[in-house]
Formats: structure tokens, sequence, C-alpha cells
């Protein structure tokens, strides 16, 4: 099996991750909904991971990978307890506008 | 195969935007899962086999059910949603230039490493070689990551039963 960097090439793979990753950051940025911003998130962990695994096949070592299964785990997780924080949130102001929860501020 | 990925990319990309720049957090989330899906055929092309089942198994499957979950208990399948101000979204435009060109630039500038590129032919992705890694090299962090998935349990049965802030 022929190798799919060889036709490809690592740095167009380079160039999608990091536009995937700059578009989870404005999402981050641009939105004032607290459950598309997690979706952002989402985008920026997926960015990184398809990164992950690209360099995996160029060094041909299974490792990469196999990182890529533990930032699925530690993803999962933090999705289960941020919607719950979201959740405990909404049943105190009946919203989740980021905007909002400027306690903090003083 | 340098027009599926191209076609792949376009998907991933503009599924992406799309569900930033949606309205409804409903169609947000069916875009999220187009663009998951997309990512997992970038997996296929790289044949991990393994890797984009789980991908899909993971955050189609569970994550975006969650998600999906959630909007819908709070009740959010609606457009009422006010945009921040206009001078908010301007910056986040002008910082998505910024960090797509430094990053961009950096990459484009950085010398081509892809020349000397030999495939060994060993088998390195397999599901059984995956397992015999997972198991013997990273044996403590595959622990380690079960505690976190039953923390993460509990902590989100304790977070998400009823207390007010005020009581």
């Amino acid at each position: 099996m022929e190798n799919i960097l060889q036709q490809i090439g690592i740095e167009n793979y380079i160039y999608l991750s990091t536009l995937l990753f700059c578009v989870g950051v404005f999402g981050v940025l641009f939105r004032r909904n607290a459950i598309v911003m997690f979706m952002s998130i989402e985008i920026m962990l997926n960015a990184v991971n398809l990164l992950l695994v690209a360099f995996s096949t160029y060094h041909q070592d299974a490792a990469g990978q196999v990182f890529v299964f533990f930032s699925m785990a530690v993803a999962a997780a933090e999705v289960a307890v941020g919607l719950a924080i979201l959740v405990a949130i909404y049943r105190n102001l009946n919203n989740i506008d980021i905007d909002s929860l400027k306690k903090l501020k003083g | 195969m340098l027009t599926v990925f191209y076609i792949l990319s376009a998907i991933t990309l503009g599924t992406a935007f799309l569900t930033i720049l949606s309205k409804n957090p409903i169609h947000s989330a069916i875009y999220l899962v187009l663009c998951f899906f997309s990512i997992a055929g970038h997996y296929l092309l790289f044949n991990a086999q393994f890797l984009a089942i789980v991908h899909i198994i993971v955050y189609s499957g569970a994550i975006m059910i969650l998600m999906l979950f959630t909007i819908m208990l709070m009740n959010l399948n609606k457009e009422d949603e006010q945009n921040k101000s206009v001078l908010t979204r301007f910056a986040a435009v002008i910082a998505l230039g910024l960090v797509a060109f430094v990053l961009l630039a950096t990459f484009i500038k950085a010398q081509p490493v892809i020349e000397g590129y030999q495939v060994s032919g060993q088998d390195y992705q397999s599901i059984k070689v995956l397992g015999k890694v997972l198991l013997n090299e990273y044996m403590v962090p595959f622990e380690f990551a079960s505690v976190l998935l039953l923390v993460s349990m509990i902590g989100a049965v304790l977070l998400s039963k009823k207390e007010h802030i005020n009581s």
C-alpha cells in the first residue's frame, strides 16, 4: 500500500489543520451562545487530532494515533462536565448567553 | 487522491464555517456532525480505519447526541440570540485574519520536509499494532483515562443536580 502522504504531501494537511483551528478560534470569539462556543472548541480539538494523525502517518509510528485516542477520551469528559455546567447555569439564569456571566467582573 | 482530499477539505472547512455562522443551534449541531464525518474521511485517507470508526462513534455518536439533548432541553431551537456588538465581531474577524496569516506564513515559509520521505512498508496502524502499543507502552495513561472518565461522570451527575444559587 502506497503511502497517502507521497501523493498529497504533509504541507496540505498542515494548512488544512491550521485553517480549521483558526475557524475554531473565530467561533469562540464571534458567538455569544455558550453551546456554539463548545462546538468551536470541538473543532479546534479535531484540527489538532487531524494533524497528530498526519504526523503519525508521516513518521510511521503508532504513538501519534494512541495519543489521539487519549485526546478523544479527554474531549468526551470535557463535554460531559461542560454541558452539566451549562445546564446548571441555564437553571439559574434562564439563558446561556455568555455575556450574562459577568459576576466575577465586580 | 488529490481531488478526494480537496473535496473533503472543502466540506470540512465549509461545514465548520456554517457551524459558527448559522443562527439556529440545531443547524450548527448538524453542520458539525457533517464536519466530523468529513474528518473521519480524512482518517480513512490515511488508512487509519480503526481511528475513523472510533471518531465517528465518539464524536458523531456520543458528543453530538449529548449536545443535541442539551439544546433541546434548554429549548434553544429558535433564533432569538442577539448578536454581539459590531465592534466585537469586527475584532473577531480581525483576530481570525491575523492568526491565520501568522500560522500560514510560518508554515509556508518553513522548509519543505517531504522530499526525502521513504515508506518503510511496515505495519503501524492496524488494530493489532495499535492495541499492543496502547496496552504495553501506554498502559498507565490508559488507566488514568479510565479514572478521568469516571471522575467526569461523577462530576456531571453532581453538577446537574438541582440546586439554586440563592437558596
